[in-house]
């Protein structure tokens, strides 16, 4: 490997240092890796909120990044997982397709969006439009979200430990929306739907997930839904769009 | 009592304010309360290619022979940063269209007849079917606000990726497939409930503006250990501004496409009432490039109206690299055919007339998801009538290009050129016919 990479610390794990190494180089050789490679712990140094850190990834191997991330860190990624020991700029996750990231700190915009799946979790509140456009990804946010989250959100769910923003899941499609807190507003064609057994069930599966189930009482979240009356564009309804 | 049975009456006349259109239309929108909602390019007549001439060779500059003298059509998109870059043969691509709003086999076709001419193909809001990658040799992805079907995979084995912002038939709209064409397998690549209107979003979900994109834009080739050629898609707004933008942004071609361009299905409204001709907006696009230092760097792809080998030939010698098709080809695919008068009349509409594609029924099997009616349209055969056209377009513009003394044809240039009218001299920014004037040459861009 042609890299300016420190050697191994230990088996299997690999140092990069942002502040050397340039991240190209990183996301280069995170690329070639082989589905049964051995250097299955990348530990990154000094990420300096640099945008579009891990990816593209698309191999299980774990990438630790110790501190803040720019834009699109771990976008479209693929079987990885990617521990941000800082916050995340925007887009963290955006368009994953499976894997797992985890934020330890706060999340800017338009978390996970469009992600087809995986699990996103978030520490400390995620901003505006946190799961918009989401296709199927699972989102668990400790804090609170911003304005317009889960907005046209097709599919996957999003659980929400604090608060929601306005106009939650508007133009919802069939994501499911669990909030604990309050909600400011809901959006077009979002309403808040009946909690019976199978949803508490599949919450209950999000929170073990992200490691948290006993920790929070699922009684105390509310599910939130489509009232799938947008889904035929018809003229009594136009004060909605 | 007068009798005024002998009075001369004057003959009826229309209102050429409320022409018979517009009343149709008004009692349209009255009977149902909703906006018209069609597909295709603006159908007003606007200064176009048609409003310029070429000059051809006289006694200050000599002909190539016809037949003997070569004159190259090759064009390569892509060569700012992408490793790898599209190498064409011919300057003329095939414009996005999505399957969703076109059948599989339509998909097949278009890229059986890019391929077979040595050109590319592109897809459209809802992602890449096997069909079109397998029969495209060059499939361009876009990258679209919905990311309906975007994924790494396909965003890896496309040859290149476009961004689109916007595009000519309605700058600043989102998409639109209505229920009907909503199978099975569109939902599943959507990942939305079969049969419900779709209403993709006008706006990208996780970047706004130039600053933004240029961020987005080195995710994706990050993503794409930085192989693939990334354009960036406008609809004709503000070209110079959205050209340079897009160009700050980091993009390797710059597509502009123009209010003709047509679009699967949006409100009438939008389609005959928002942005500008192609015409208008070609010399703007490439003077921002020329501004920037960054013209045949940075190429510039124009769509919108191109019918034949002089609009091509007229859009390059203003300076563009390529141009694609989107409406024409699907013509020639067997699009709005006569053959099928009868059944368009049935639609109550006509041969020529019909764009109503939004509703699958269409009878060429093409703007359709209908299992019955797409079994009509042969991809090969279609894919044959594709290539020819293509063929005929290259001919035609060489042949332009060869009058004009150019041994290829992007040595055609402005100075080639006049208009017939004040209005696309002001536009193309070439001279009146038989004059030296160019209206408005001081006044920007």
């Amino acid at each position: 490997m042609n890299l300016s990479l420190k050697p191994a610390t230990a088996e299997g794990e690999t140092l990069v240092d942002l502040a050397t190494t340039p991240l190209r180089e990183l996301n280069g050789a995170l690329h070639k890796l082989a589905p049964d490679t051995n250097q299955t712990l990348w530990k990154i140094a000094h990420p300096a909120g640099r945008h579009a850190i891990a990816a593209g990834l698309d191999v299980p191997v774990t990438i630790e990044i110790d501190g803040p991330v720019g834009y699109y860190c771990a976008g479209m990624n693929k079987q990885a997982r990617v521990i941000v020991h800082g916050n995340a700029g925007v887009g963290v996750a955006e368009n994953m397709m499976s894997g797992f990231v985890h934020v330890k700190g706060d999340a800017s915009q338009a978390a996970g969006a469009t992600a087809h799946g995986g699990l996103l979790i978030i520490d400390g509140n995620a901003s505006a439009r946190c799961g918009i456009s989401m296709k199927g990804i699972d989102i668990v946010v400790k804090g609170s979200v911003g304005h317009m989250s889960a907005f046209m959100a097709q599919a996957g769910t999003l659980t929400v430990l604090g608060d929601a923003g306005e106009a939650l899941g508007d133009s919802l499609y069939e994501a499911k929306l669990f909030v604990r807190g309050s909600v400011s507003s809901l959006g077009a064609d979002c309403i808040e739907k009946e909690m019976r057994e199978e949803h508490k069930a599949l919450l209950a599966e999000k929170l073990k997930a992200a490691g948290i189930l006993g920790e929070v009482d699922i009684a105390e979240f509310r599910r939130y839904g489509s009232a799938r009356t947008l889904y035929h564009f018809h003229v009594d309804n136009v004060s909605s769009y | 009592m007068t009798d005024h049975s002998n009075t001369p009456r004057t003959t009826p006349r229309a209102s050429a304010t409320f022409d018979d259109y517009t009343l149709s239309e008004i009692r349209r929108a009255a009977a149902t309360g909703i906006y018209d909602i069609r597909g295709g390019g603006a159908k007003r007549k606007v200064p176009h290619f048609d409003d310029l001439l070429f000059l051809g060779a006289s006694m200050s500059r000599y002909p190539l022979e016809g037949y003997r003298e070569k004159c190259s059509t090759e064009v390569v998109l892509g060569t700012r940063f992408a490793k790898k870059p599209i190498e064409l043969k011919i300057p003329i691509t095939i414009a996005g269209m999505s399957f969703g709003s076109l059948s599989a086999n339509a998909k097949e076709a278009l890229g059986r007849g890019a391929s077979a001419m040595g050109t590319s193909t592109t897809t459209g809001d809802g992602g890449m079917t096997n069909e079109e990658r397998g029969h495209s040799t060059q499939l361009v992805y876009q990258y679209l606000p919905s990311r309906y079907g975007m994924n790494p995979d396909d965003l890896k084995r496309a040859d290149a990726i476009e961004v689109v912002v916007g595009q000519g038939a309605k700058p600043g709209g989102g998409g639109m497939l209505l229920g009907q064409k909503i199978t099975e397998r569109v939902a599943a690549m959507r990942t939305l409930p079969v049969g419900i209107d779709q209403r993709s979003a006008c706006r990208h979900p996780d970047w706004t503006g130039p600053d933004d994109l240029e961020i987005k834009i080195e995710e994706l080739r990050e993503i794409t250990d930085w192989e693939k050629p990334i354009y960036v898609k406008v609809g004709a707004a503000r070209p110079y501004y959205d050209t340079a933008l897009a160009v700050k942004s980091g993009a390797d071609v710059v597509v502009v496409d123009g209010m003709q361009g047509g679009t699967a299905a949006t409100q009438e409204i939008f389609i005959e009432h928002v942005g500008i001709p192609t015409l208008a907006a070609v010399r703007q696009a490439v003077k921002a490039l020329q501004d920037l230092g960054m013209h045949r760097k940075v190429q510039l792809v124009v769509s919108g109206g191109i019918r034949n080998g002089a609009d091509v030939a007229k859009a390059l010698a203003l300076g563009a690299d390529a141009v694609a098709i989107g409406t024409a080809a699907l013509v020639a695919l067997g699009d709005n055919d006569p053959h099928y008068a009868a059944e368009y009349a049935a639609l109550g509409t006509r041969a020529g007339a019909y764009d109503d594609w939004h509703e699958g029924r269409d009878p060429a099997g093409i703007t359709t998801q209908d299992p019955e009616l797409m079994k009509r349209l042969d991809p090969v055969a279609a894919g044959r009538r594709l290539a020819n056209y293509l063929a005929v377009l290259t001919l035609e513009c060489q042949t332009i290009a060869r009058a004009c003394g150019k041994s290829h044809v992007h040595n055609l240039e402005p100075e080639d050129l006049v208009a017939l009218t004040i209005e696309a001299a002001a536009m193309a920014n070439v001279p009146l016919a038989g004059t030296d004037w160019i209206p408005g040459r001081n006044g920007g861009f």
